[in-house]
């Protein structure tokens, strides 16, 4: 199926009434979840798998990408008018969409915001239409020493980007290994790590790590931090938030660096939105004729990251669904997601699910333009959300913890886990240790130890069997770097200086 | 031995790195121990011990490089708000009974009591808001689930 074709047949898929209806859901969450801060996408989309259990693979995943997409929309509402930035990727527009907000132009930069998602995000699903189908193919020559090393390389990736001690990046790694470890060994059933309890044979339920780690540890983050800040007022009308023509001339160069940046960045397992909407705000600065107006409510210094990390989400699904290896902790929930619905991502994935694959797609075009239409005149009415008591959020956040995780096998067992990983996050988050990490560590840690043992087979145990071939020689390689770079001084500068910058 | 030397050393050893480190390096000889029981290798190719023994060394190695960069730099304990930590703590104590209560009293009702206890001891608020908000929100979530969304919650032995 080319790629024309397989657009038509995703937007066949995508425009039923049913996936329409998933598709507003997914969008209209996301831009809740962005809203909130202190309730993350990880957290929701792990929150909500439970309840897409039962649903048709290709409306499950384009509601959970609606949430993903959404919350970027939604982060920057809440970076504007409240100096807060609702989710980590909106960090940046806190600094010059807030200074627009206090010189009396929120409305203005609420708008910018949007157009700026709008247009880099459409320009990151066109990029992921064009360029997962060649990445797919070449990904066809994989065997397991190749699978190997690609996850190698991931992970390696989101080890040195996730925070400044590779350390403790690795650690958290580890640590997911084990965790995945635990259960029965698929090639020779053996119990590991169990402790002596049958409810363990069949390992641990990714969704109640997953909202322990995330969904508790944000709600007890947030409980300690218990700050509060005065929202600026929201202008009403959409001519209130549409900016000038002078506004927009002048964004029209950060449209183009947030759509580039923010894709190629979000390719990069471990970088993420964060890193990406700090890079083109840089970059923007740099080549700025007014470096100076940045700080103070320059409307490029919006556009920028507000482009990049809506581009991102594009990038970040090549690898995820070309390759199985997801960058992130909510690309690695959907992942998950799909294996749970009996969908293998990868480069067959187009062949074997093309509604899967061509659906999604499909959905985030029409999900960016439902995102545009829900984000300029109902910006007011979302943004009365800010106005929702912590103390009423936050018990809520824990009920749908509780049920989502004895949802997932109906044993109060996984609640006891879920108890135990919430404590678990809130620690890593206390003493600086990235969660990511730990996540695809225990996301793609089965299927790694997988690799590594058919490949040891294949080769009677001769471990050069791993850089035989260029592709996974290349891949090691670069893994290897990518760990041993922070021991050069000079390097490592600029990587804690891009982690700082990340947030 | 500096007298203030001494103190610093001290103060080391109640560095988060540290503890936590310490307490990662256990888990990795318990991996790697552990390891040793299962079958490493065999003619059929790596067994279940292959993965765990590996990754559990990894882990002794770089925990112990914790420390010692921990230690190295000198990095004493940072300052904490336990006030702050408290609050956080006394949720997740109350989420932790409530979840031990589940089994006895069911979701509703521990759900409605976790939420009461967070609203009036951690949030501070008035003990009638807290008691409206519990019951409302234990009701909605009545409605939502297993009501509109057919999903099992666990039942008390009040039979909800």
């Amino acid at each position: 199926m080319d790629v024309l074709n397989g657009l038509l047949h995703g937007f066949a898929v995508a425009l039923q009434p049913a996936n329409l209806f998933w598709c507003f859901v997914g969008c209209f969450l996301g831009t809740v979840v962005g809203i909130l801060p202190g309730l993350g996408p990880a957290a929701t989309i792990a929150l909500l798998l439970p309840l897409t259990f039962k649903m048709d693979p290709a409306g499950g995943i384009i509601m959970l990408a609606g949430i993903y997409y959404g919350a970027k929309y939604g982060g920057s509402t809440t970076s504007i008018l409240l100096n807060i930035p609702g989710e980590s990727s909106s960090v940046v527009t806190c600094i010059d969409g807030h200074a627009m907000a206090r010189n009396g132009r929120a409305g203005p930069a609420l708008g910018i915001a949007a157009i700026a998602s709008f247009v880099a995000g459409s320009f990151g699903i066109l990029a992921l239409t064009l360029v997962a189908p060649p990445v797919a193919n070449f990904a066809l020559q994989f065997s397991s020493p190749e699978y190997f090393a690609l996850m190698c390389l991931g992970l390696a990736l989101v080890v040195l980007l996730s925070g400044p001690s590779l350390i403790k990046g690795l650690l958290s790694l580890l640590v997911g290994l084990w965790l995945t470890s635990i259960g029965t060994d698929l090639f020779t059933a053996q119990a590991r790590f169990v402790f002596g309890q049958s409810e363990l044979l069949g390992g641990i339920d990714f969704i109640v790590l997953a909202i322990g780690v995330f969904a508790i540890a944000e709600v007890l983050a947030s409980v300690e931090a218990g700050d509060k800040a005065q929202m600026l007022p929201v202008p009403r009308g959409i001519r209130n938030l549409m900016p000038s023509w002078e506004e927009l001339k002048a964004c029209r160069f950060a449209f183009l660096n947030g759509s580039i940046t923010g894709f190629i960045i979000g390719v990069l397992p471990g970088a993420g939105a964060t890193i990406s909407s700090f890079i083109a705000y840089g970059i923007e600065k740099a080549f700025s004729r007014h470096p100076e107006r940045f700080g103070q409510g320059a409307p490029e210094g919006v556009a920028a990251p507000e482009g990049a990390n809506n581009a991102d989400s594009g990038g970040a699904l090549v690898p995820l669904l070309t390759l199985g290896i997801p960058g992130g902790a909510s690309t690695a929930i959907m992942l998950s997601a799909l294996v749970l619905w009996g969908v293998r991502p990868g480069p067959l994935l187009m062949q074997e699910s093309p509604d899967v694959f061509w659906g999604l797609v499909a959905s985030m075009y029409i999900g960016n333009v439902v995102l545009l239409v829900m984000n300029l005149p109902m910006v007011p009415v979302f943004a009365q959300l800010l106005r929702l008591p912590v103390y009423i959020l936050f018990p809520i956040i824990l009920g749908i913890s509780l049920v989502g995780a004895y949802g997932v096998s109906g044993r109060t067992f996984d609640i006891a886990l879920l108890v135990g990983f919430g404590l678990l996050g809130y620690v890593m988050v206390k003493l600086k240790y990235p969660t990511p990490p730990l996540i695809l560590g225990f996301v793609l840690g089965d299927a790694m130890e997988r690799a590594l043992r058919q490949s040891l087979m294949m080769s009677q145990g001769d471990l050069t069997i791993l850089v035989h071939g260029w592709i996974s020689a290349t891949m090691l390689v670069a893994a290897l770097l990518i760990l041993l770079l922070p021991l050069l001084a000079r390097f490592n500068k600029a990587r804690m200086q891009a982690i700082a910058e990340g947030g | 031995m500096a007298f203030g030397e001494g103190r610093v050393r001290k103060d080391i050893l109640r560095n988060g790195d540290v503890i936590s480190a310490a307490v990662l390096c256990a888990l990795g000889v318990y991996v790697f121990m552990e390891a040793r029981e299962w079958s490493y290798y065999s003619e059929e190719g790596p067994g279940p011990a292959f993965f765990p023994a590996w990754y559990g060394a990894a882990m002794v190695v770089l925990s112990l490089a914790l420390i010692a960069t921990t230690v190295a730099g000198r990095r004493s304990a940072q300052e904490v708000d336990w006030y702050a930590v408290g609050r956080a703590l006394a949720t997740w104590l109350a989420f932790a009974l409530c979840a031990a209560l589940m089994g006895w009293l069911g979701f509703l009702l521990s759900f409605a009591l976790l939420t009461f206890f967070m609203i009036t001891l951690v949030f501070r608020e008035t003990v009638v808001r807290a008691a409206v908000v519990a019951v409302g929100a234990a009701a909605g979530f009545y409605l939502v689930f297993p009501l509109a969304l057919g999903v099992s919650l666990p039942v008390g032995v009040f039979g909800f």
